[in-house]
């Protein structure tokens, strides 16, 4: 609540500063979205559209573990540390979600139609979504966050929450640690499979544990992205089902990148949500002109305009077409 | 060719809609008792399951399967014959709902409407929303598909928001507004030549305001089915599934790829217009958050349950679908009352429905209740995105697939293959 007197006074600078800050935070939370993308669409060519709902539903697993079944608070001491603990297990119950629906659904569905399978995660976003609403609208879940939502820093008049520095700075761990991942053993099957599926198999690499391990991986991010969005000056403060809407935003990012490069889910996270946050912010006049709530459509837009001109994302790999 | 139904000795026949006698027959029973369904006649009031269909309530949960049949015939055509996936046919259904309303709605001070009969927007909002798919189009050609289908994806929400920047169009976000009433006038006459919103009187029946609509769209769907059907059999549909199997194979064969894609997103825009015209018009009022990506998924679901690339798969997925979560609902509704009171079965409910807290059922006898047993509100979305998963997985073909498997059981009794 202090920085909301100061937002209204502070200069072009200022605001342009706090702005960035915004679109850096909020673009590093669809990058991790876009990241999951990514991962799943390397090893098994589809794109997941649960990713969204099964973010519901680690933040919902999350809330529980914090609040009502107190897991880690129980034996660990120390705000942080309990929460911290809280987000992984919540991330962990995501990634069994995760590898069920690949073990019992996605697996069934290898050498279907991409777009059958496809389809079916869209099914599961319902069956999901449906559940996690339920579970998360009426009554408001927190997070139990260990800073407080209105606190931040000050450089000049410019007002940082620490949310956003948070949000940055679990976006960069999980960038650094999914691409020390592509360095290990399990990693480089990974790259091989995203490359060919039987030459990898050839190889001796098991297609199978590839595909567990990436849909494990997204969901899990998902997860952790859902849990950051909802600290409050970015989200509502608590679980809400904005966050299959966040996926559904984080589509465009990882389409501008390309569906499979991983640099390409971070600038395009980056480029979506400044685009987002920047349009938000400084055309704001023009609200009566551009409608409530159209900085939530820019992302589709610049989508749009950048398929038309590179129809696999800015770093895709075009897919070659056979007669 | 009499006892050979198989044996074609033309390509007439061969491509003929109904080239046996059996379906000639069945389809003609089939449409009789659909068109008599609403009235009390002696047999059909006899019927399992069409007889209770015609009663006042189940009339409109009819008349919003069959309007969302013509709906499925248009994605059925995009996505199931020309094979472009289409996520944005909530999309091109708004479009032409919001044309209809502006040709055909009433207009007030800060609301726009030209107030014109209806076989003036009924067309009108078809056409609007083939327009509509010809300027998508190009982006098919340089789109493909799953990137296509999250093209289209952002098309649902730029729609959604363009209700927020069109209020005088839309109504107003999560309000909308009055859509032009059912009802057949020549001009702007006080007296409409056919009122679908009143009872009234036809030949020798008396006829309820739902049974007209019902009847009205039905008409409608018949006359959409055979345009679709002979669709698919000519040059055109043979056009589409090439470019659907192989589209550079297509291409390479002299089929103009962006021309045929053209008209794919033409004639499904030109069918969801109609449909959500239909649809809007028939609700009456209705927010523009209708035309969500909810309502699209529930069109790719219509068209993979009922089998992708068939005519009466996308008929049959679209009862299917819309009437199934009805029944459950009921039947949840029905379990829920029969484990409150104290009948003979009342135990074996009380397994499934949680009619007091804490009591192990799975789903709450309440139509909307927060937490653990889930309220009967949630169990249609559920049962859609079950009947998704279930039937990609184990019958992609759809209920077609199963009736062919079941009509070619008893064609080959008794050998199996």
């Amino acid at each position: 609540m202090t920085g909301i007197v100061p937002v209204l006074a502070i200069s072009f600078g200022e605001k342009f500063l706090q702005t960035s800050a915004k679109a850096l935070a909020l673009g590093s939370i669809y990058a991790l979205v876009a990241l999951g993308f990514v991962l799943v669409f390397k090893s098994t060519q589809t794109v997941n559209f649960a990713q969204g709902a099964i973010g519901v539903a680690g933040a919902w697993f999350t809330s529980m573990l914090l609040i009502d079944w107190q897991i880690p608070g129980r034996w660990f001491g120390g705000v942080w540390l309990t929460w911290i603990i809280g987000i992984a297990l919540g991330a962990a119950m995501a990634a069994v979600l995760g590898l069920v629906i690949e073990r019992t659904i996605i697996r069934r569905m290898i050498g279907e139609p991409l777009f059958s399978v496809a389809v079916i995660t869209l099914g599961l976003e319902v069956i999901i979504r449906t559940v996690a609403t339920d579970a998360v609208t009426i009554n408001s879940r927190g997070l139990k966050f260990p800073w407080g939502l209105s606190e931040g820093w000050r450089i000049g008049d410019a007002f940082i929450p620490r949310g956003y520095v948070i949000a940055i700075v679990t976006a960069a761990l999980g960038f650094v640690a999914i691409l020390l991942f592509f360095r290990t053993r399990l990693g480089l099957a990974m790259r091989a499979v995203a490359y060919d599926q039987e030459a990898a198999m050839a190889q001796g690499i098991s297609v199978g544990k590839v595909f567990a391990v990436a849909w494990a991986t997204s969901a899990a991010l998902a997860s952790i992205a859902g849990v950051m969005w909802s600290a409050a000056p970015l989200g509502p403060g608590a679980v809400s089902i904005g966050i299959t809407g966040l996926a559904f935003r984080a589509l465009p990012a990882v389409i501008l990148g390309g569906l499979d490069s991983v640099n390409g889910a971070l600038v395009g996270g980056l480029v979506i949500g400044g685009a987002e946050v920047y349009s938000g912010e400084y055309l704001s006049a023009y609200t009566s002109t551009l409608g409530v709530g159209f900085q939530l459509v820019v992302p589709y837009i610049v989508m749009l305009i950048v398929l038309l001109v590179r129809p696999y994302g800015l770093w895709g790999t075009p897919e070659i077409r056979r007669v | 060719m009499r006892g050979r139904p198989n044996l074609y000795v033309s390509y007439e026949t061969e491509s003929s809609i109904l080239p046996t006698w059996t379906q000639r027959v069945s389809i003609v029973v089939l449409l009789t008792v659909a068109a008599l369904l609403p009235f009390s006649l002696p047999v059909i009031d006899h019927l399992p399951i069409i007889r209770f269909l015609g009663d006042p309530d189940w009339i409109r949960v009819l008349t919003n399967a069959v309007i969302f049949a013509i709906a499925a015939l248009g994605i059925n055509l995009l996505s199931g014959v020309a094979g472009q996936v289409s996520l944005g046919h909530a999309f091109f259904m708004g479009v032409g709902a919001y044309a209809a309303v502006l040709l055909g709605g009433a207009s007030s001070t800060n609301l726009w409407g030209f107030g014109l009969p209806m076989w003036i927007w009924l067309p009108g909002a078809g056409v609007t929303a083939a327009l509509v798919g010809v300027l998508i189009s190009p982006t098919a050609v340089k789109v493909r598909g799953l990137y296509l289908g999250i093209v289209t994806v952002g098309l649902v929400y730029i729609g959604v928001h363009l209700s927020r920047v069109l209020p005088e169009i839309s109504g107003g976000a999560e309000v909308g507004r009055q859509f032009p009433s059912l009802e057949w006038r020549w001009w702007k006459e006080d007296q409409p030549f056919i009122d679908f919103d009143t009872d009234g009187h036809w030949l020798w029946f008396d006829i309820s305001k739902n049974a007209k609509t019902y009847l009205f769209c039905l008409a409608i769907l018949v006359v959409m089915t055979i345009v679709a059907k002979n669709i698919v059999r000519t040059r055109t549909g043979r056009a589409f599934q090439s470019i659907r199997d192989r589209d550079v194979a297509a291409e390479v064969m002299g089929v103009p790829e962006a021309r045929y894609k053209m008209i794919a997103f033409a004639t499904s825009g030109f069918y969801a217009g109609i449909a959500g015209a239909l649809f809007a018009c028939f609700v009456g009022r209705l927010p523009p958050e209708t035309w969500d990506l909810i309502l699209s998924v529930e069109f790719i679901a219509i068209i993979l349950i009922g089998g992708a690339g068939t005519t009466s798969g996308a008929l049959l997925g679209a009862f299917f679908v819309v009437l199934l979560p009805k029944f459950v609902e009921n039947a949840a509704h029905w379990m829920g009352g029969q484990a409150k009171g104290d009948g003979p079965t009342s135990g074996l409910w009380d397994i499934v429905i949680s009619t007091a807290p804490g009591d192990g059922g799975i789903i709450s006898s309440q139509q909307l209740a927060p937490g653990y047993p889930l309220p009967i509100s949630a169990i249609p979305p559920i049962l859609y995105g079950v009947l998704i998963v279930g039937f990609l997985l184990f019958e992609p073909l759809g209920l077609f697939g199963v009736w062919v498997k079941i009509r070619n059981y008893w064609k080959r009794w008794p050998f199996s293959y």
